[in-house]
């Protein structure tokens, strides 16, 4: 069992347009990346739960050539109307620092 | 085979570089030098109002080195998205520097103006023809949304560019664009593919970003028929391949599909292989075109005015009950300002409170409060500068004056840091539009002026 904040070397959000947020996880090596592939645990259904969102409004995509897992998914408020809490929607990350991968 | 270098100077025009860096890139012949001038990521208002999120003082600088670098060596120097949001009064502002600088420093050279801005009938027409789609979640675009916009801007692609420096201009300044479309024009012009062409973009738009350590700076890509190469030009930083592939994670929604106007840049098979330990080569990109060449507009419209106050508690008791205590605030706010004529539905009032959900509003996932004292930002929106100040008064007493169950601190609630307390801050604007047209030609919504400097 593994923490996201202890094994990844990169857990970070932000904008992807006004609209979107994106989330990305990066680990440090090809066999770490396809170890935390392996588990499942990184998949649309997470960030759904996570983030309160629909899962089929959660675009998921593991990205090898990075060693990285990438989603994107609507913004609570678009960035910099009434109610938003960040504008560059850069500290979103936070609970994906908890998730607990069986790796 | 032919080659063609493309020099970045940073992320955003005016966030400053080493001149050094420059002159490292400027030595290696480079057939360009150009910089992404804007982004939409510090939200509505810097379109809306049609000031630049850098300030005017680092814009000069970055502008000024880079200028006297392109005319010293005889090559174009090409800024995209001038002045942050790429309207008019941002791109004149960049224009005016220019002018300015060039008349300071003795250069001469012939200098293009893309403009952005959009006609709203232009717009009402192609949505009349049926030539306008929605992107992601978006309804529709209608004539409605069109007329409240305060401002419209499309996103040209690398094409405007291209016309300009074929008719010559040495200087190209250019409104709202995609970002890799400055540099992607230089490559493509030169016979080179779109596929290298608009991934050498998408590396550039960033400056040294691809590199580590992350900080701004320059960077060179060269691009061939085949891939392209990218290294920084400051020794104290490196690209390797996994820096390289994880810039295609940056504010997007997909690394591997990047929407592009005219087409697709498919990056799912790219090799990133090391050069030396400083430099990269990436292959295998592919470019998709599209069925119909498209244009990306944003707009903004103008929602009301701002006024915020900031304090904090530092009374536990008050901590313990501050869900009922905020809720008992804005219902004497809500009494209040009716009493003084301004209705609930003439004003937003959003109490932050940070410490507690500051941060993520409804999706903070932790409940408690573990902090001994608590951060407050009240913020006032209404529909004109008065009604906002006047409702966030009435807020800021409430916030002091409201009494709670078990309350000692019957002189306060809060700490104010500052007199005055309230802060006007301003016209509040919202991003209306991601939606494309279709046009006939990919330069026809991007006029070019060219001058003489």
């Amino acid at each position: 069992m593994a923490l996201i904040r202890d094994i990844a070397a990169v857990c970070k959000s932000k904008n992807a347009g006004p609209f979107d947020l994106t989330i990305d996880v990066v680990f440090d090596n090809d066999d770490l990346f396809e170890r935390v592939r392996a588990t499942g645990v990184l998949c649309p259904a997470l960030f759904a739960r996570l983030y309160d969102v629909a899962e089929a409004d959660v675009l998921f995509t593991p990205y090898p050539a990075g060693r990285a897992f990438k989603a994107t998914f609507p913004r609570l408020v678009p960035a910099g109307d009434i109610g938003d809490t960040d504008v560059y929607g850069c500290q979103q990350h936070a609970p994906m620092l908890d998730v607990d991968i069986p790796v | 085979m032919p080659e063609i270098r493309l020099l970045s100077t940073s992320g955003i025009l005016g966030y400053g570089f080493p001149e050094e860096s420059l002159n490292a890139g400027l030595a290696r012949k480079p057939h360009m030098v150009g910089c992404d001038g804007g982004s939409s990521d510090p939200g509505p208002y810097y379109l809306g109002s049609g000031k630049p999120f850098a300030s005017p003082m680092a814009i000069r600088r970055d502008l000024r080195l880079m200028l006297k670098g392109a005319i010293e060596h005889g090559i174009p120097m090409v800024v995209g998205t001038c002045g942050g949001a790429g309207g008019a009064p941002h791109l004149e502002l960049v224009a005016a520097m220019v002018r300015d600088i060039a008349a300071e420093e003795g250069l001469h050279f012939r200098m293009a103006l893309i403009h952005a801005e959009q006609d709203k009938s232009l717009i009402k027409r192609r949505i009349a023809e049926g030539r306008s789609r929605p992107l992601g979640r978006m309804k529709p675009l209608d004539a409605d949304t069109v007329d409240r916009a305060d401002r419209i801007v499309g996103m040209m692609g690398p094409e405007p560019y291209m016309r300009a420096l074929d008719e010559g201009a040495q200087v190209v300044l250019g409104g709202r664009s995609s970002d890799p479309a400055p540099f992607a024009a230089v490559a493509m012009r030169a016979q080179l593919p779109p596929a290298p062409s608009w991934y050498a973009g998408k590396m550039l738009e960033c400056g040294a970003t691809p590199s580590i350590p992350k900080g701004h700076d320059c960077l060179l890509v060269t691009v061939r028929d085949d891939g392209v190469e990218c290294e920084p030009t400051n020794p104290i930083r490196r690209c390797t391949p996994v820096s390289v592939a994880n810039h295609s994670l940056h504010e997007n929604s997909s690394p591997i599909h990047h929407y592009e106007p005219g087409g697709m840049l498919d990056t799912s098979d790219c090799r990133f292989d090391a050069l030396t330990d400083r430099a990269v080569k990436v292959s295998g990109m592919r470019w998709e075109k599209a069925d119909a060449y498209s244009v990306k507009l944003e707009a903004v419209e103008k929602i009301g005015y701002r006024a915020i106050s900031i304090c904090g508690t530092r009374d536990p008791l008050l901590i313990s009950t501050l869900a009922p205590f905020l809720q008992s605030v804005k219902a004497n706010v809500r009494a209040k300002a009716q009493d003084f004529g301004v209705a609930p539905e003439e004003y937003t009032l959003t109490i932050r409170s940070y410490g507690h959900d500051g941060v993520m509003a409804e999706r903070e996932p932790v409940h408690d409060i573990a902090g001994h004292e608590l951060g407050f930002l009240i913020d006032v929106v209404a529909q004109d500068p008065d009604r906002a100040a006047a409702v966030l008064a009435m807020a800021r007493t409430n916030m002091l004056h409201t009494d709670f169950p078990g309350r000692l601190c019957r002189e306060g609630n809060m700490a104010f840091p500052f007199s005055p307390s309230d802060i006007p801050a301003g016209p509040v604007f919202r991003f209306t539009m991601s939606h494309v047209v279709l046009p006939d030609d990919p330069c026809e919504m991007f006029p070019i002026t060219y001058e003489t400097i």
